[in-house]
């Protein structure tokens, strides 16, 4: 077997630029490792060899006639199974679309395309994005490849951990609390969440619509950068969606952008809860940012703590409201047990979800029902403003923000099953982003004594992506942890 | 809110149209109790005055442009998707008496 499938998307692209490879071999090394480790790594829900080869061919096709598109071009991406690919099945890992086949390509895809990339497979995540260690997918639970006792974090578990066994040079996930950057973390890799609206959501399944956003795995932040490149632009499919602004050429601007910044730490993202191995990891990557000549400020984010709660009033609520579209007529499971209009919802509802997402759809009603609606709903809504006030403050002074990315490594399967608010912590410095809306990336930042993963978050301006990124590949090329690969 | 309300499973589940059996009701019972009782950290902090924020950025209302549909589907394409379909329609259980 080659080792063209840990290559990196800049590698890749000069070496089929060069005549050294095609796009054929590269997915045909994908499909082969995915083949060898999946079986342990269990990332997959369903894969299409046939389709990626012949993708890679038209690819390969294109090159030889001069009409190579990008960097992207050839390059086998991964897909969360909760994004729309035309003719692949879209299950959201939930027994309620279980033979659910998307009929278009979400604007995501079709841009990945236009880019000349090859779509491989789908992934492993928790049942309509709803958790952080993937185990409430309703049809497998995925390993985390550097330890597979452990979770691979979550919603977008199986992205983070097909990325990082190399059974796809890239892959896409989702991120409405931390679900793209604490998988990330855990399973050493780099995630990166957008700006909301820079990425239009049409074809991804919603979940709490004012805070999802699709997102990249990759193995390097110019690689992220590139994908961002690709995808981002207003859609006239998403009202959503926004048009750009400031700089957009990432990849370029990275290697330009040389520093010293201005970097906050947030004295609220060190107390209670974090794991002591994780502290003295990301206080290390600070004490590099100072070395290189970086200015650390102290900041505050007082409202932090009230995150989580915030979070899971505002995403349960937009959830209770999104899942109503399952309701057993037009897609999706239906009951055998449906004798009317009524029974027709409620025994197929029943049926189809899951614990977590019924746990979920029950909260959210709750707090938008008749006498809580204003305890509840509206003054989380107030509470999240408080919360992006905060960040506001806070970007008055410095040019972005460092934080470790989750709490804890990685930890072992079944230990926060039937805890939720243990469960909910693992997103406590990963969900105030989203409820303000920001950029933030996870990239590796070394590892605990056992041999786990460990994240460093950089969280940038509304739109402040080229200086996020910039940050990031500083302290990524400074150090060799991103060429670690797990032993599988 | 100086005493967490108890959620009424029941009712709540109705109005979400989501059939429990017994044992999922009582295990999310004790569940939601707790998490209920986290939620209730929002009350420390003063909102007076503070408008609510429903979304990330000020989006106003986006309306289409002209009357020129978008491309669609074929009917069988979309009837196809349905757990139960005939002549291109979708086929659901007796709704009325």
């Amino acid at each position: 077997m080659s080792d063209l499938h840990f290559k990196t998307i800049t590698e890749l692209a000069a070496m089929l630029a060069a005549g050294e490879t095609t796009s054929v071999a590269i997915t045909q090394a994908v499909i082969e490792r995915t083949a060898a480790v999946d079986g342990q790594v269990k990332a997959f829900l369903s894969s299409d060899p046939e389709d990626a080869l012949a993708q890679a061919k038209t690819s390969d096709e294109r090159r030889t006639s001069g009409k190579a598109i990008g960097p992207l071009d050839g390059i086998p991406i991964g897909i969360k199974d909760t994004l729309a690919v035309k003719g692949q099945p879209l299950r959201c890992a939930s027994k309620m679309l279980e033979n659910y086949v998307s009929p278009f390509d979400a604007t995501c895809i079709t841009k990945l395309r236009e880019a000349g990339a090859i779509i491989w497979g789908r992934l492993n995540m928790d049942e309509f994005a709803m958790g952080s260690s993937t185990e409430n997918s309703a049809f497998q639970t995925t390993c985390n490849p550097w330890n597979l006792e452990t979770i691979p974090g979550g919603s977008s578990g199986g992205s983070a951990a097909a990325m990082s066994a190399g059974e796809a040079i890239a892959t896409l996930g989702t991120d409405t609390g931390g679900s793209i950057r604490q998988p990330a973390a855990l399973c050493g890799v780099v995630g990166m969440k957008p700006t909301y609206g820079l990425i239009s959501r049409y074809g991804l399944v919603a979940f709490a619509s004012s805070l999802d956003q699709v997102g990249p795995f990759a193995r390097t932040v110019e690689d992220a950068a590139l994908l961002m490149e690709a995808m981002l632009g207003k859609d006239p499919l998403d009202s959503t969606s926004i048009a750009p602004q400031g700089e957009t050429n990432y990849a370029a601007a990275l290697k330009e952008k040389k520093g010293p910044w201005k970097l906050g730490v947030p004295q609220e993202f060190f107390g209670e809860g974090i794991d002591p191995e994780v502290k003295v990891n990301i206080e290390k990557a600070i004490d590099w940012y100072k070395e290189q000549g970086c200015e650390i400020v102290d900041i505050s984010l007082p409202h932090s703590e009230l995150a989580v709660p915030v979070y899971y009033i505002v995403a349960t609520a937009e959830a209770s409201s999104n899942l109503a579209r399952f309701d057993g007529v037009r897609y999706g499971h239906r009951s055998d047990e449906a004798k009317d209009a009524l029974t027709l919802f409620t025994k197929s509802r029943g049926e189809g979800f899951g614990d977590e997402v019924k746990r979920r759809i029950i909260l959210g009603t709750y707090v938008l029902s008749s006498g809580y609606y204003d305890a509840y709903y509206l003054r989380a809504q107030k509470v999240r403003r408080r919360i992006l006030g905060d960040f506001e403050k806070a970007f008055e002074q410095v040019d972005a923000i460092l934080t470790p990315t989750s709490p804890t490594p990685a930890f072992k399967r079944g230990e926060r099953a039937n805890d939720p608010l243990a469960m909910y912590s693992s997103d406590v410095y990963t969900i105030s982003v989203n409820l303000a809306g920001l950029p933030a990336i996870s990239i590796p930042s070394g590892f605990t004594e056992n041999g786990l993963p460990i994240g460093l978050q950089v969280i940038g301006k509304a739109f402040g992506e080229a200086d996020m990124f910039a940050i990031a590949n500083a302290f990524e090329q400074g150090h060799d942890y991103y060429k670690a690969v797990p032993a599988l | 809110m100086s005493e967490t309300p108890h959620i009424d499973i029941d009712y709540v589940a109705k109005l979400a149209r989501l059939d429990m059996t017994e044992e999922e009701k009582s295990k999310l019972g004790a569940q939601l109790d707790d998490i209920l009782g986290y939620f209730d950290k929002l009350n420390s902090v003063d909102v007076e005055g503070v408008e609510p924020m429903a979304h990330a950025h000020r989006v106003a209302n986006v309306w289409r442009e002209g009357d020129q549909p978008d491309e669609t589907y074929a009917p069988e394409i979309l009837t196809g998707m349905a757990p139960d379909q005939r002549d291109n329609q979708v086929v659901v259980p007796k709704v009325v008496e």
